[in-house]
């Protein structure tokens, strides 16, 4: 279970969380929505820790994320992310992409980590490129392989910041297949995403993001179908 | 000419300690670049002022001041400690700049995304990080290589036997100075294509996407 409870965070005196809480249990798919620059890509690094915070608390099965004495290192491995911008590392082939983390992280053999990636490149459909480097991947399938990379890790939480908006449209669907899949599986996930029948079809809640708050969360047939927030109303007029 | 074997002794040196220059040049500017980057107050300042020192100042100088400089506050090196010094502080300066901009045009994204899959900072950085970095950097590498080769005939100036060194002091016997320099310029210039060609070699083995 994901607990965040009051988090504020600032860049400089510029307020960017302004007292967020929220739970995700076990097994759920939350999607994140809201208008750019409300906060969104930054709660999930205040989840992970790739960015600090100023008040309140995260915590990730019990554990406080942001306290003094925590395995940072330990903690992320439950933490899957994948981020906006493709960041598969250029000078690695997909297979060794994969690998490396259980590898020196964890601690598996190499044998034991080439089995490890080799499964999961194939459950994200790319068992015919464990040996090609990222710059001859599409964008999608670069995703892919972010998703691969992270799932290797054997994580208990998926974040994915935008997983899909850096890509081709006739991209977009092999990544939000994959991340259904996922979802069927019953991995434990928070989506920012901008796909809104993404969020409808798959996710348990949708939580709103306006101005640093989560202005509104509930069942995607609610927040869709009834939204109570006028920010919510004008947001989903625009896309529509 | 009886003398060659010593030359090619000789060039052997001057090859070796271009090599050991470059791998001390190699940790010691990887280091500057990160301080520079990462660091605030004195740690920066020596950083800044070593870089600005070498790229800056005549090789001569920096080597004058290993020799005699150390020299005159009562610090005796041997010659080959002088032009080693000399050349790893030249390479270091200069390669720090090299790297600086290398770890400036890798995406900060790359970083988050080793750190978010449980990676220490170290392993983020030996992993991912610098090995992209030595590819960006790897055509100034190879230059500042030939460079140290070439720089290292100053060491004749502070009574180094290496490639020059030799020469002079064989020429000097002899009388025969122009032949003996121009078999010594052959002998640097088969150095320098000698590395020249391990370095595509190399470049070819290691970078493969
Ligand atoms: N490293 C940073 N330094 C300073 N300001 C930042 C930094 N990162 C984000 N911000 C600011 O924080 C605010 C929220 O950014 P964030 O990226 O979380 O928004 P977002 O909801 O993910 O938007 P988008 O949909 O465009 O990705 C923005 O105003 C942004 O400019
Ligand atoms: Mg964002």
């Amino acid at each position: 279970m994901i607990e965040i409870r009051g988090l504020e965070k600032y860049f400089g005196t510029l307020q960017v969380l302004k007292g967020i809480d929220l739970t995700v249990p076990k097994g759920e798919v939350l999607s994140i929505i809201g208008a750019s620059g409300s906060g969104k890509s930054t709660l999930l690094y205040c989840i992970n820790a790739l960015e600090e915070i100023q008040a309140g608390s995260v915590k990730v099965d019990g554990t406080d994320v942001h306290a003094k004495g925590t395995d940072i290192n330990a903690l992320r491995q439950k933490l899957g992310m994948v981020f906006q911008q493709w960041n598969s590392f250029p000078h690695l082939t997909a297979l060794e992409n994969v690998a490396l983390s259980p590898r020196i992280v964890k601690g598996k053999t190499k044998a034991e980590a080439r089995d490890i990636a080799a499964k999961q490149l194939e459950h994200v459909g790319l068992a015919d490129k464990l040996d090609v480097y990222p710059s001859a991947l599409s964008g999608g399938q670069q995703q892919r392989l972010a998703i691969a990379r992270a799932l290797a890790m054997e994580p208990e939480y998926m974040l994915f910041d935008e997983a899909t908006s850096a890509l081709d449209p006739e991209l977009v669907g092999e990544v939000l297949d994959t991340m259904r899949l996922l979802a069927e599986e019953g991995m434990t996930m928070i989506c920012v995403t901008h796909e809104m029948n993404f969020a409808r079809d798959v996710s348990d809640r949708v939580a709103f993001f306006h101005q640093g708050v989560i202005e509104e969360i509930d069942s995607p047939d609610k927040i869709f179908g009834a939204p109570k927030s006028e920010h919510l109303q004008k947001f989903l007029s625009n896309i529509r | 000419m009886k003398n060659l074997p010593d030359l090619l002794e000789a060039g052997l040196t001057t090859l070796q300690i271009a090599v050991l220059s470059m791998v001390i040049g190699i940790v010691i500017g990887l280091a500057l670049a990160l301080i520079r980057m990462h660091m605030r107050g004195p740690a920066k300042w020596f950083a800044s002022t070593w870089v600005e020192l070498a790229r800056n100042t005549p090789a001569l100088f920096q080597l004058f001041f290993f020799g005699f400089g150390l020299g005159a506050i009562g610090v005796h090196l041997t010659p080959y400690t002088i032009v080693l010094a000399a050349l790893s502080f030249n390479c270091a300066g200069y390669l720090a700049e090299n790297f600086r901009g290398g770890f400036q045009a890798i995406p900060d994204t790359q970083l988050r995304a080793a750190r978010s899959l449980g990676m220490t900072g170290w392993q983020a950085y030996s992993r991912i990080i610098i090995p992209q970095v030595f590819r960006i950097v790897y055509h100034p590498l190879t230059n500042q290589m030939v460079w140290a080769v070439l720089m290292s005939s100053l060491g004749m100036l502070v009574g180094f036997r290496e490639l020059s060194g030799e020469t002079q002091a064989l020429a000097s016997r002899t009388y025969r100075i122009f032949e003996y320099f121009a078999v010594t310029a052959v002998i640097y210039y088969a150095i320098v294509k000698f590395i020249l060609g391990a370095s595509r070699l190399l470049a070819a083995r290691l970078f493969k996407y």
